[in-house]
């Protein structure tokens, strides 16, 4: 059982950690992970960023098939991580201690 | 020399001479026993903004909200005439909390057809009335009909809806609005649906936090290495200057300019951003309002960024030049600690890529607060230790003033008022 369009399957090593629902779910991740880890997946992303996005601009929003949404939460993923590999170099927003800003509602998918 | 014109009296702060220029003391935010005048003075006095319409669909749509700092729990409802209405949410009979689910401290949302107390049954309409009492013949001279739930006054403007816990508020909203923000009226709020609500618990005073966001003189170094580094360096060099604020009653606006670090460059963003076509300044491909109302970017700045509206006393609106926009709310819940709600509302993307770019305009945002939040915790560490008791603030730190100021005087109201009945 793959989780991507067989387009992306040399993304599918990545689906399982990030093909993530939620912005909590994807934030609590990116905590979990080492600097490498999010580099690897970062990496993988860059490259294929562009197509993965066209390739889901062919789909309506409101009609997706679970593997093309499942695209959009990696996608999704992949914008939260650039955060930690282009500007902070650490998972976590320098200072940001024990601070949280909890995302209660986002629009689906 | 200015980059951007200022007013004739050569500055801002100088154009509204009542707010002075020396240095102000931050006793406000560190003091509980003025915290716990700011409660009946302000909270209790002042509209209060507490959501939208759009939470609201249909007939029985509600929500629930607690304001620990009024100490009031209020549902908002839709009744049966389409009007939004507020009640206390308390059970007439011996006040159990009426609507609430499994912790009675956190807040709900629903659809009901009738309102029922879940200690002995007591049934409400969805006009307050108080439709059934259990066991009625028991009672004593109870006259159902002078005992619906007790009423908050609520008003709508642009779908925004407020609360007054006054008795008898002072002010209509629209009065209370004023000017400057009625004239935001016909913004395409309504058809902004697609929302990213975020929430925190700030250890800060609530004003604190308004400060944060009512000055952008700390972008350029607070927040310097979100920024790619020539855009950083640059935002270093020059400082920021705002070109336009403006203070109308108890509430105040602060324009940016235009600046698009996207057309700086591919070493001004991020690679993530050219990717996704989105970042801080939001979705880079500009959906089409329409025109726009007289009320926004009401100094007429070209290029012109933002319009940061505060609305007194704790609700912020920003409306910004690439098509969406974002609210703020403060909702103290001690004299130094706070929540803190940030939404962000897009048109409904009609693709995906547009959902992507909203997402990269989220995500940044909530980069952005986090890093905000956690210095206030700092700052208000450091206030109570009362080392320092007089600070300064610069031209760009104007509508801090104003702030403080506007708290003081509507607390110095109060005790006024107070004192005249005592």
């Amino acid at each position: 059982m793959t989780m991507l369009p067989d387009e992306f399957a040399d993304l599918e090593t990545f689906a399982g950690k990030w093909c993530l629902a939620t912005e909590p779910a994807r934030y609590a991740t990116r905590l979990a992970s080492s600097m490498p880890e999010l580099q690897a997946f970062y990496d993988a992303m860059t490259p294929r960023a562009a197509a993965a996005i066209d390739y889901c601009d062919r789909f309506a929003l409101d009609d997706m098939p679970e593997a093309v949404v499942n695209l959009m939460y990696l996608i999704y993923s992949f914008i939260n991580v650039s955060f930690s590999v282009e500007v902070w170099l650490q998972p976590r927003v320098p200072d940001s201690g024990s601070a949280y800003f909890t995302c209660f509602l986002e629009p689906t998918p | 020399m200015p980059r951007f014109p200022k007013p004739p009296e050569g500055t801002w702060t100088e154009h509204y001479p009542e707010l002075g220029t020396e240095p102000v003391a931050y006793e406000d935010s560190i003091s509980p026993a003025f915290h716990e005048l700011e409660r009946d003075a302000i909270f209790r006095r002042a509209w209060l903004n507490l959501g939208r319409v759009e939470q609201l669909p249909k007939t029985g749509s509600y929500f629930t909200k607690e304001l620990a700092v009024a100490k009031a729990s209020i549902i908002i409802v839709r009744d049966r005439d389409g009007e939004v209405r507020a009640f206390h949410n308390i059970c007439r009979h011996r006040g159990n909390k009426l609507v609430w689910n499994d912790f009675p401290r956190e807040e709900t949302q629903g659809v009901a057809r009738q309102f029922v107390c879940k200690y002995h049954g007591w049934r409400y309409g969805l006009d307050g009335t108080l439709n059934h009492v259990q066991q009625e013949s028991e009672f004593f001279d109870l006259d159902k009909s002078c005992h619906g739930l007790v009423p908050v006054h609520c008003d709508v403007w642009a779908g925004f809806i407020f609360v007054n816990l006054a008795r008898e508020p002072k002010q209509s909203l629209r009065e209370f609005l004023g000017p400057m923000i009625t004239a935001l009226e016909g913004y395409p709020f309504d058809r902004m649906t697609e929302r990213f609500g975020y929430r925190t618990e700030v250890h800060a005073n609530w004003k604190l936090f308004m400060d944060a966001f009512a000055e952008f003189y700390h972008a350029p170094i607070l927040h310097a290495k979100q920024s790619r580094e020539r855009y950083a360096a640059a935002g270093q060099k020059l400082g920021f200057e705002a070109p336009y604020y403006s203070i109308d009653g108890p509430h105040r606006l602060v324009s940016t300019s235009g600046v698009r670090n996207w057309e700086m460059g591919d070493d001004a963003v991020k690679p993530s951003e050219v990717l996704t076509r989105g970042g801080l300044f939001g979705p880079w491909d500009k959906p089409d309002l329409g025109e726009m109302p007289r009320g926004v970017n009401p100094g007429r700045c070209k290029p012109w960024g933002l319009d940061s509206f505060q609305l007194f006393p704790n609700f912020a609106i920003l409306i910004w030049s690439q098509g969406w926009y974002l609210t703020y709310h403060y909702w103290p819940t001690s004299y130094n600690a706070h929540i803190f709600e940030g939404n962000v509302y897009f048109l409904p993307a009609r693709t995906a890529r547009e959902r992507i770019a909203h997402e990269m305009t989220a995500a940044t945002f909530k980069e952005f607060a986090l890093q905000d939040g956690n210095t206030l915790e700092a700052t208000q560490i450091s206030l109570e230790t009362r080392a320092v008791d007089r600070f300064h603030l610069n031209d760009q730190e104007i509508l801090l003033r104003h702030l403080h100021k506007v708290v003081g005087d509507w607390v110095d109201d109060y005790r006024l008022a107070k004192g005249a009945v005592a």
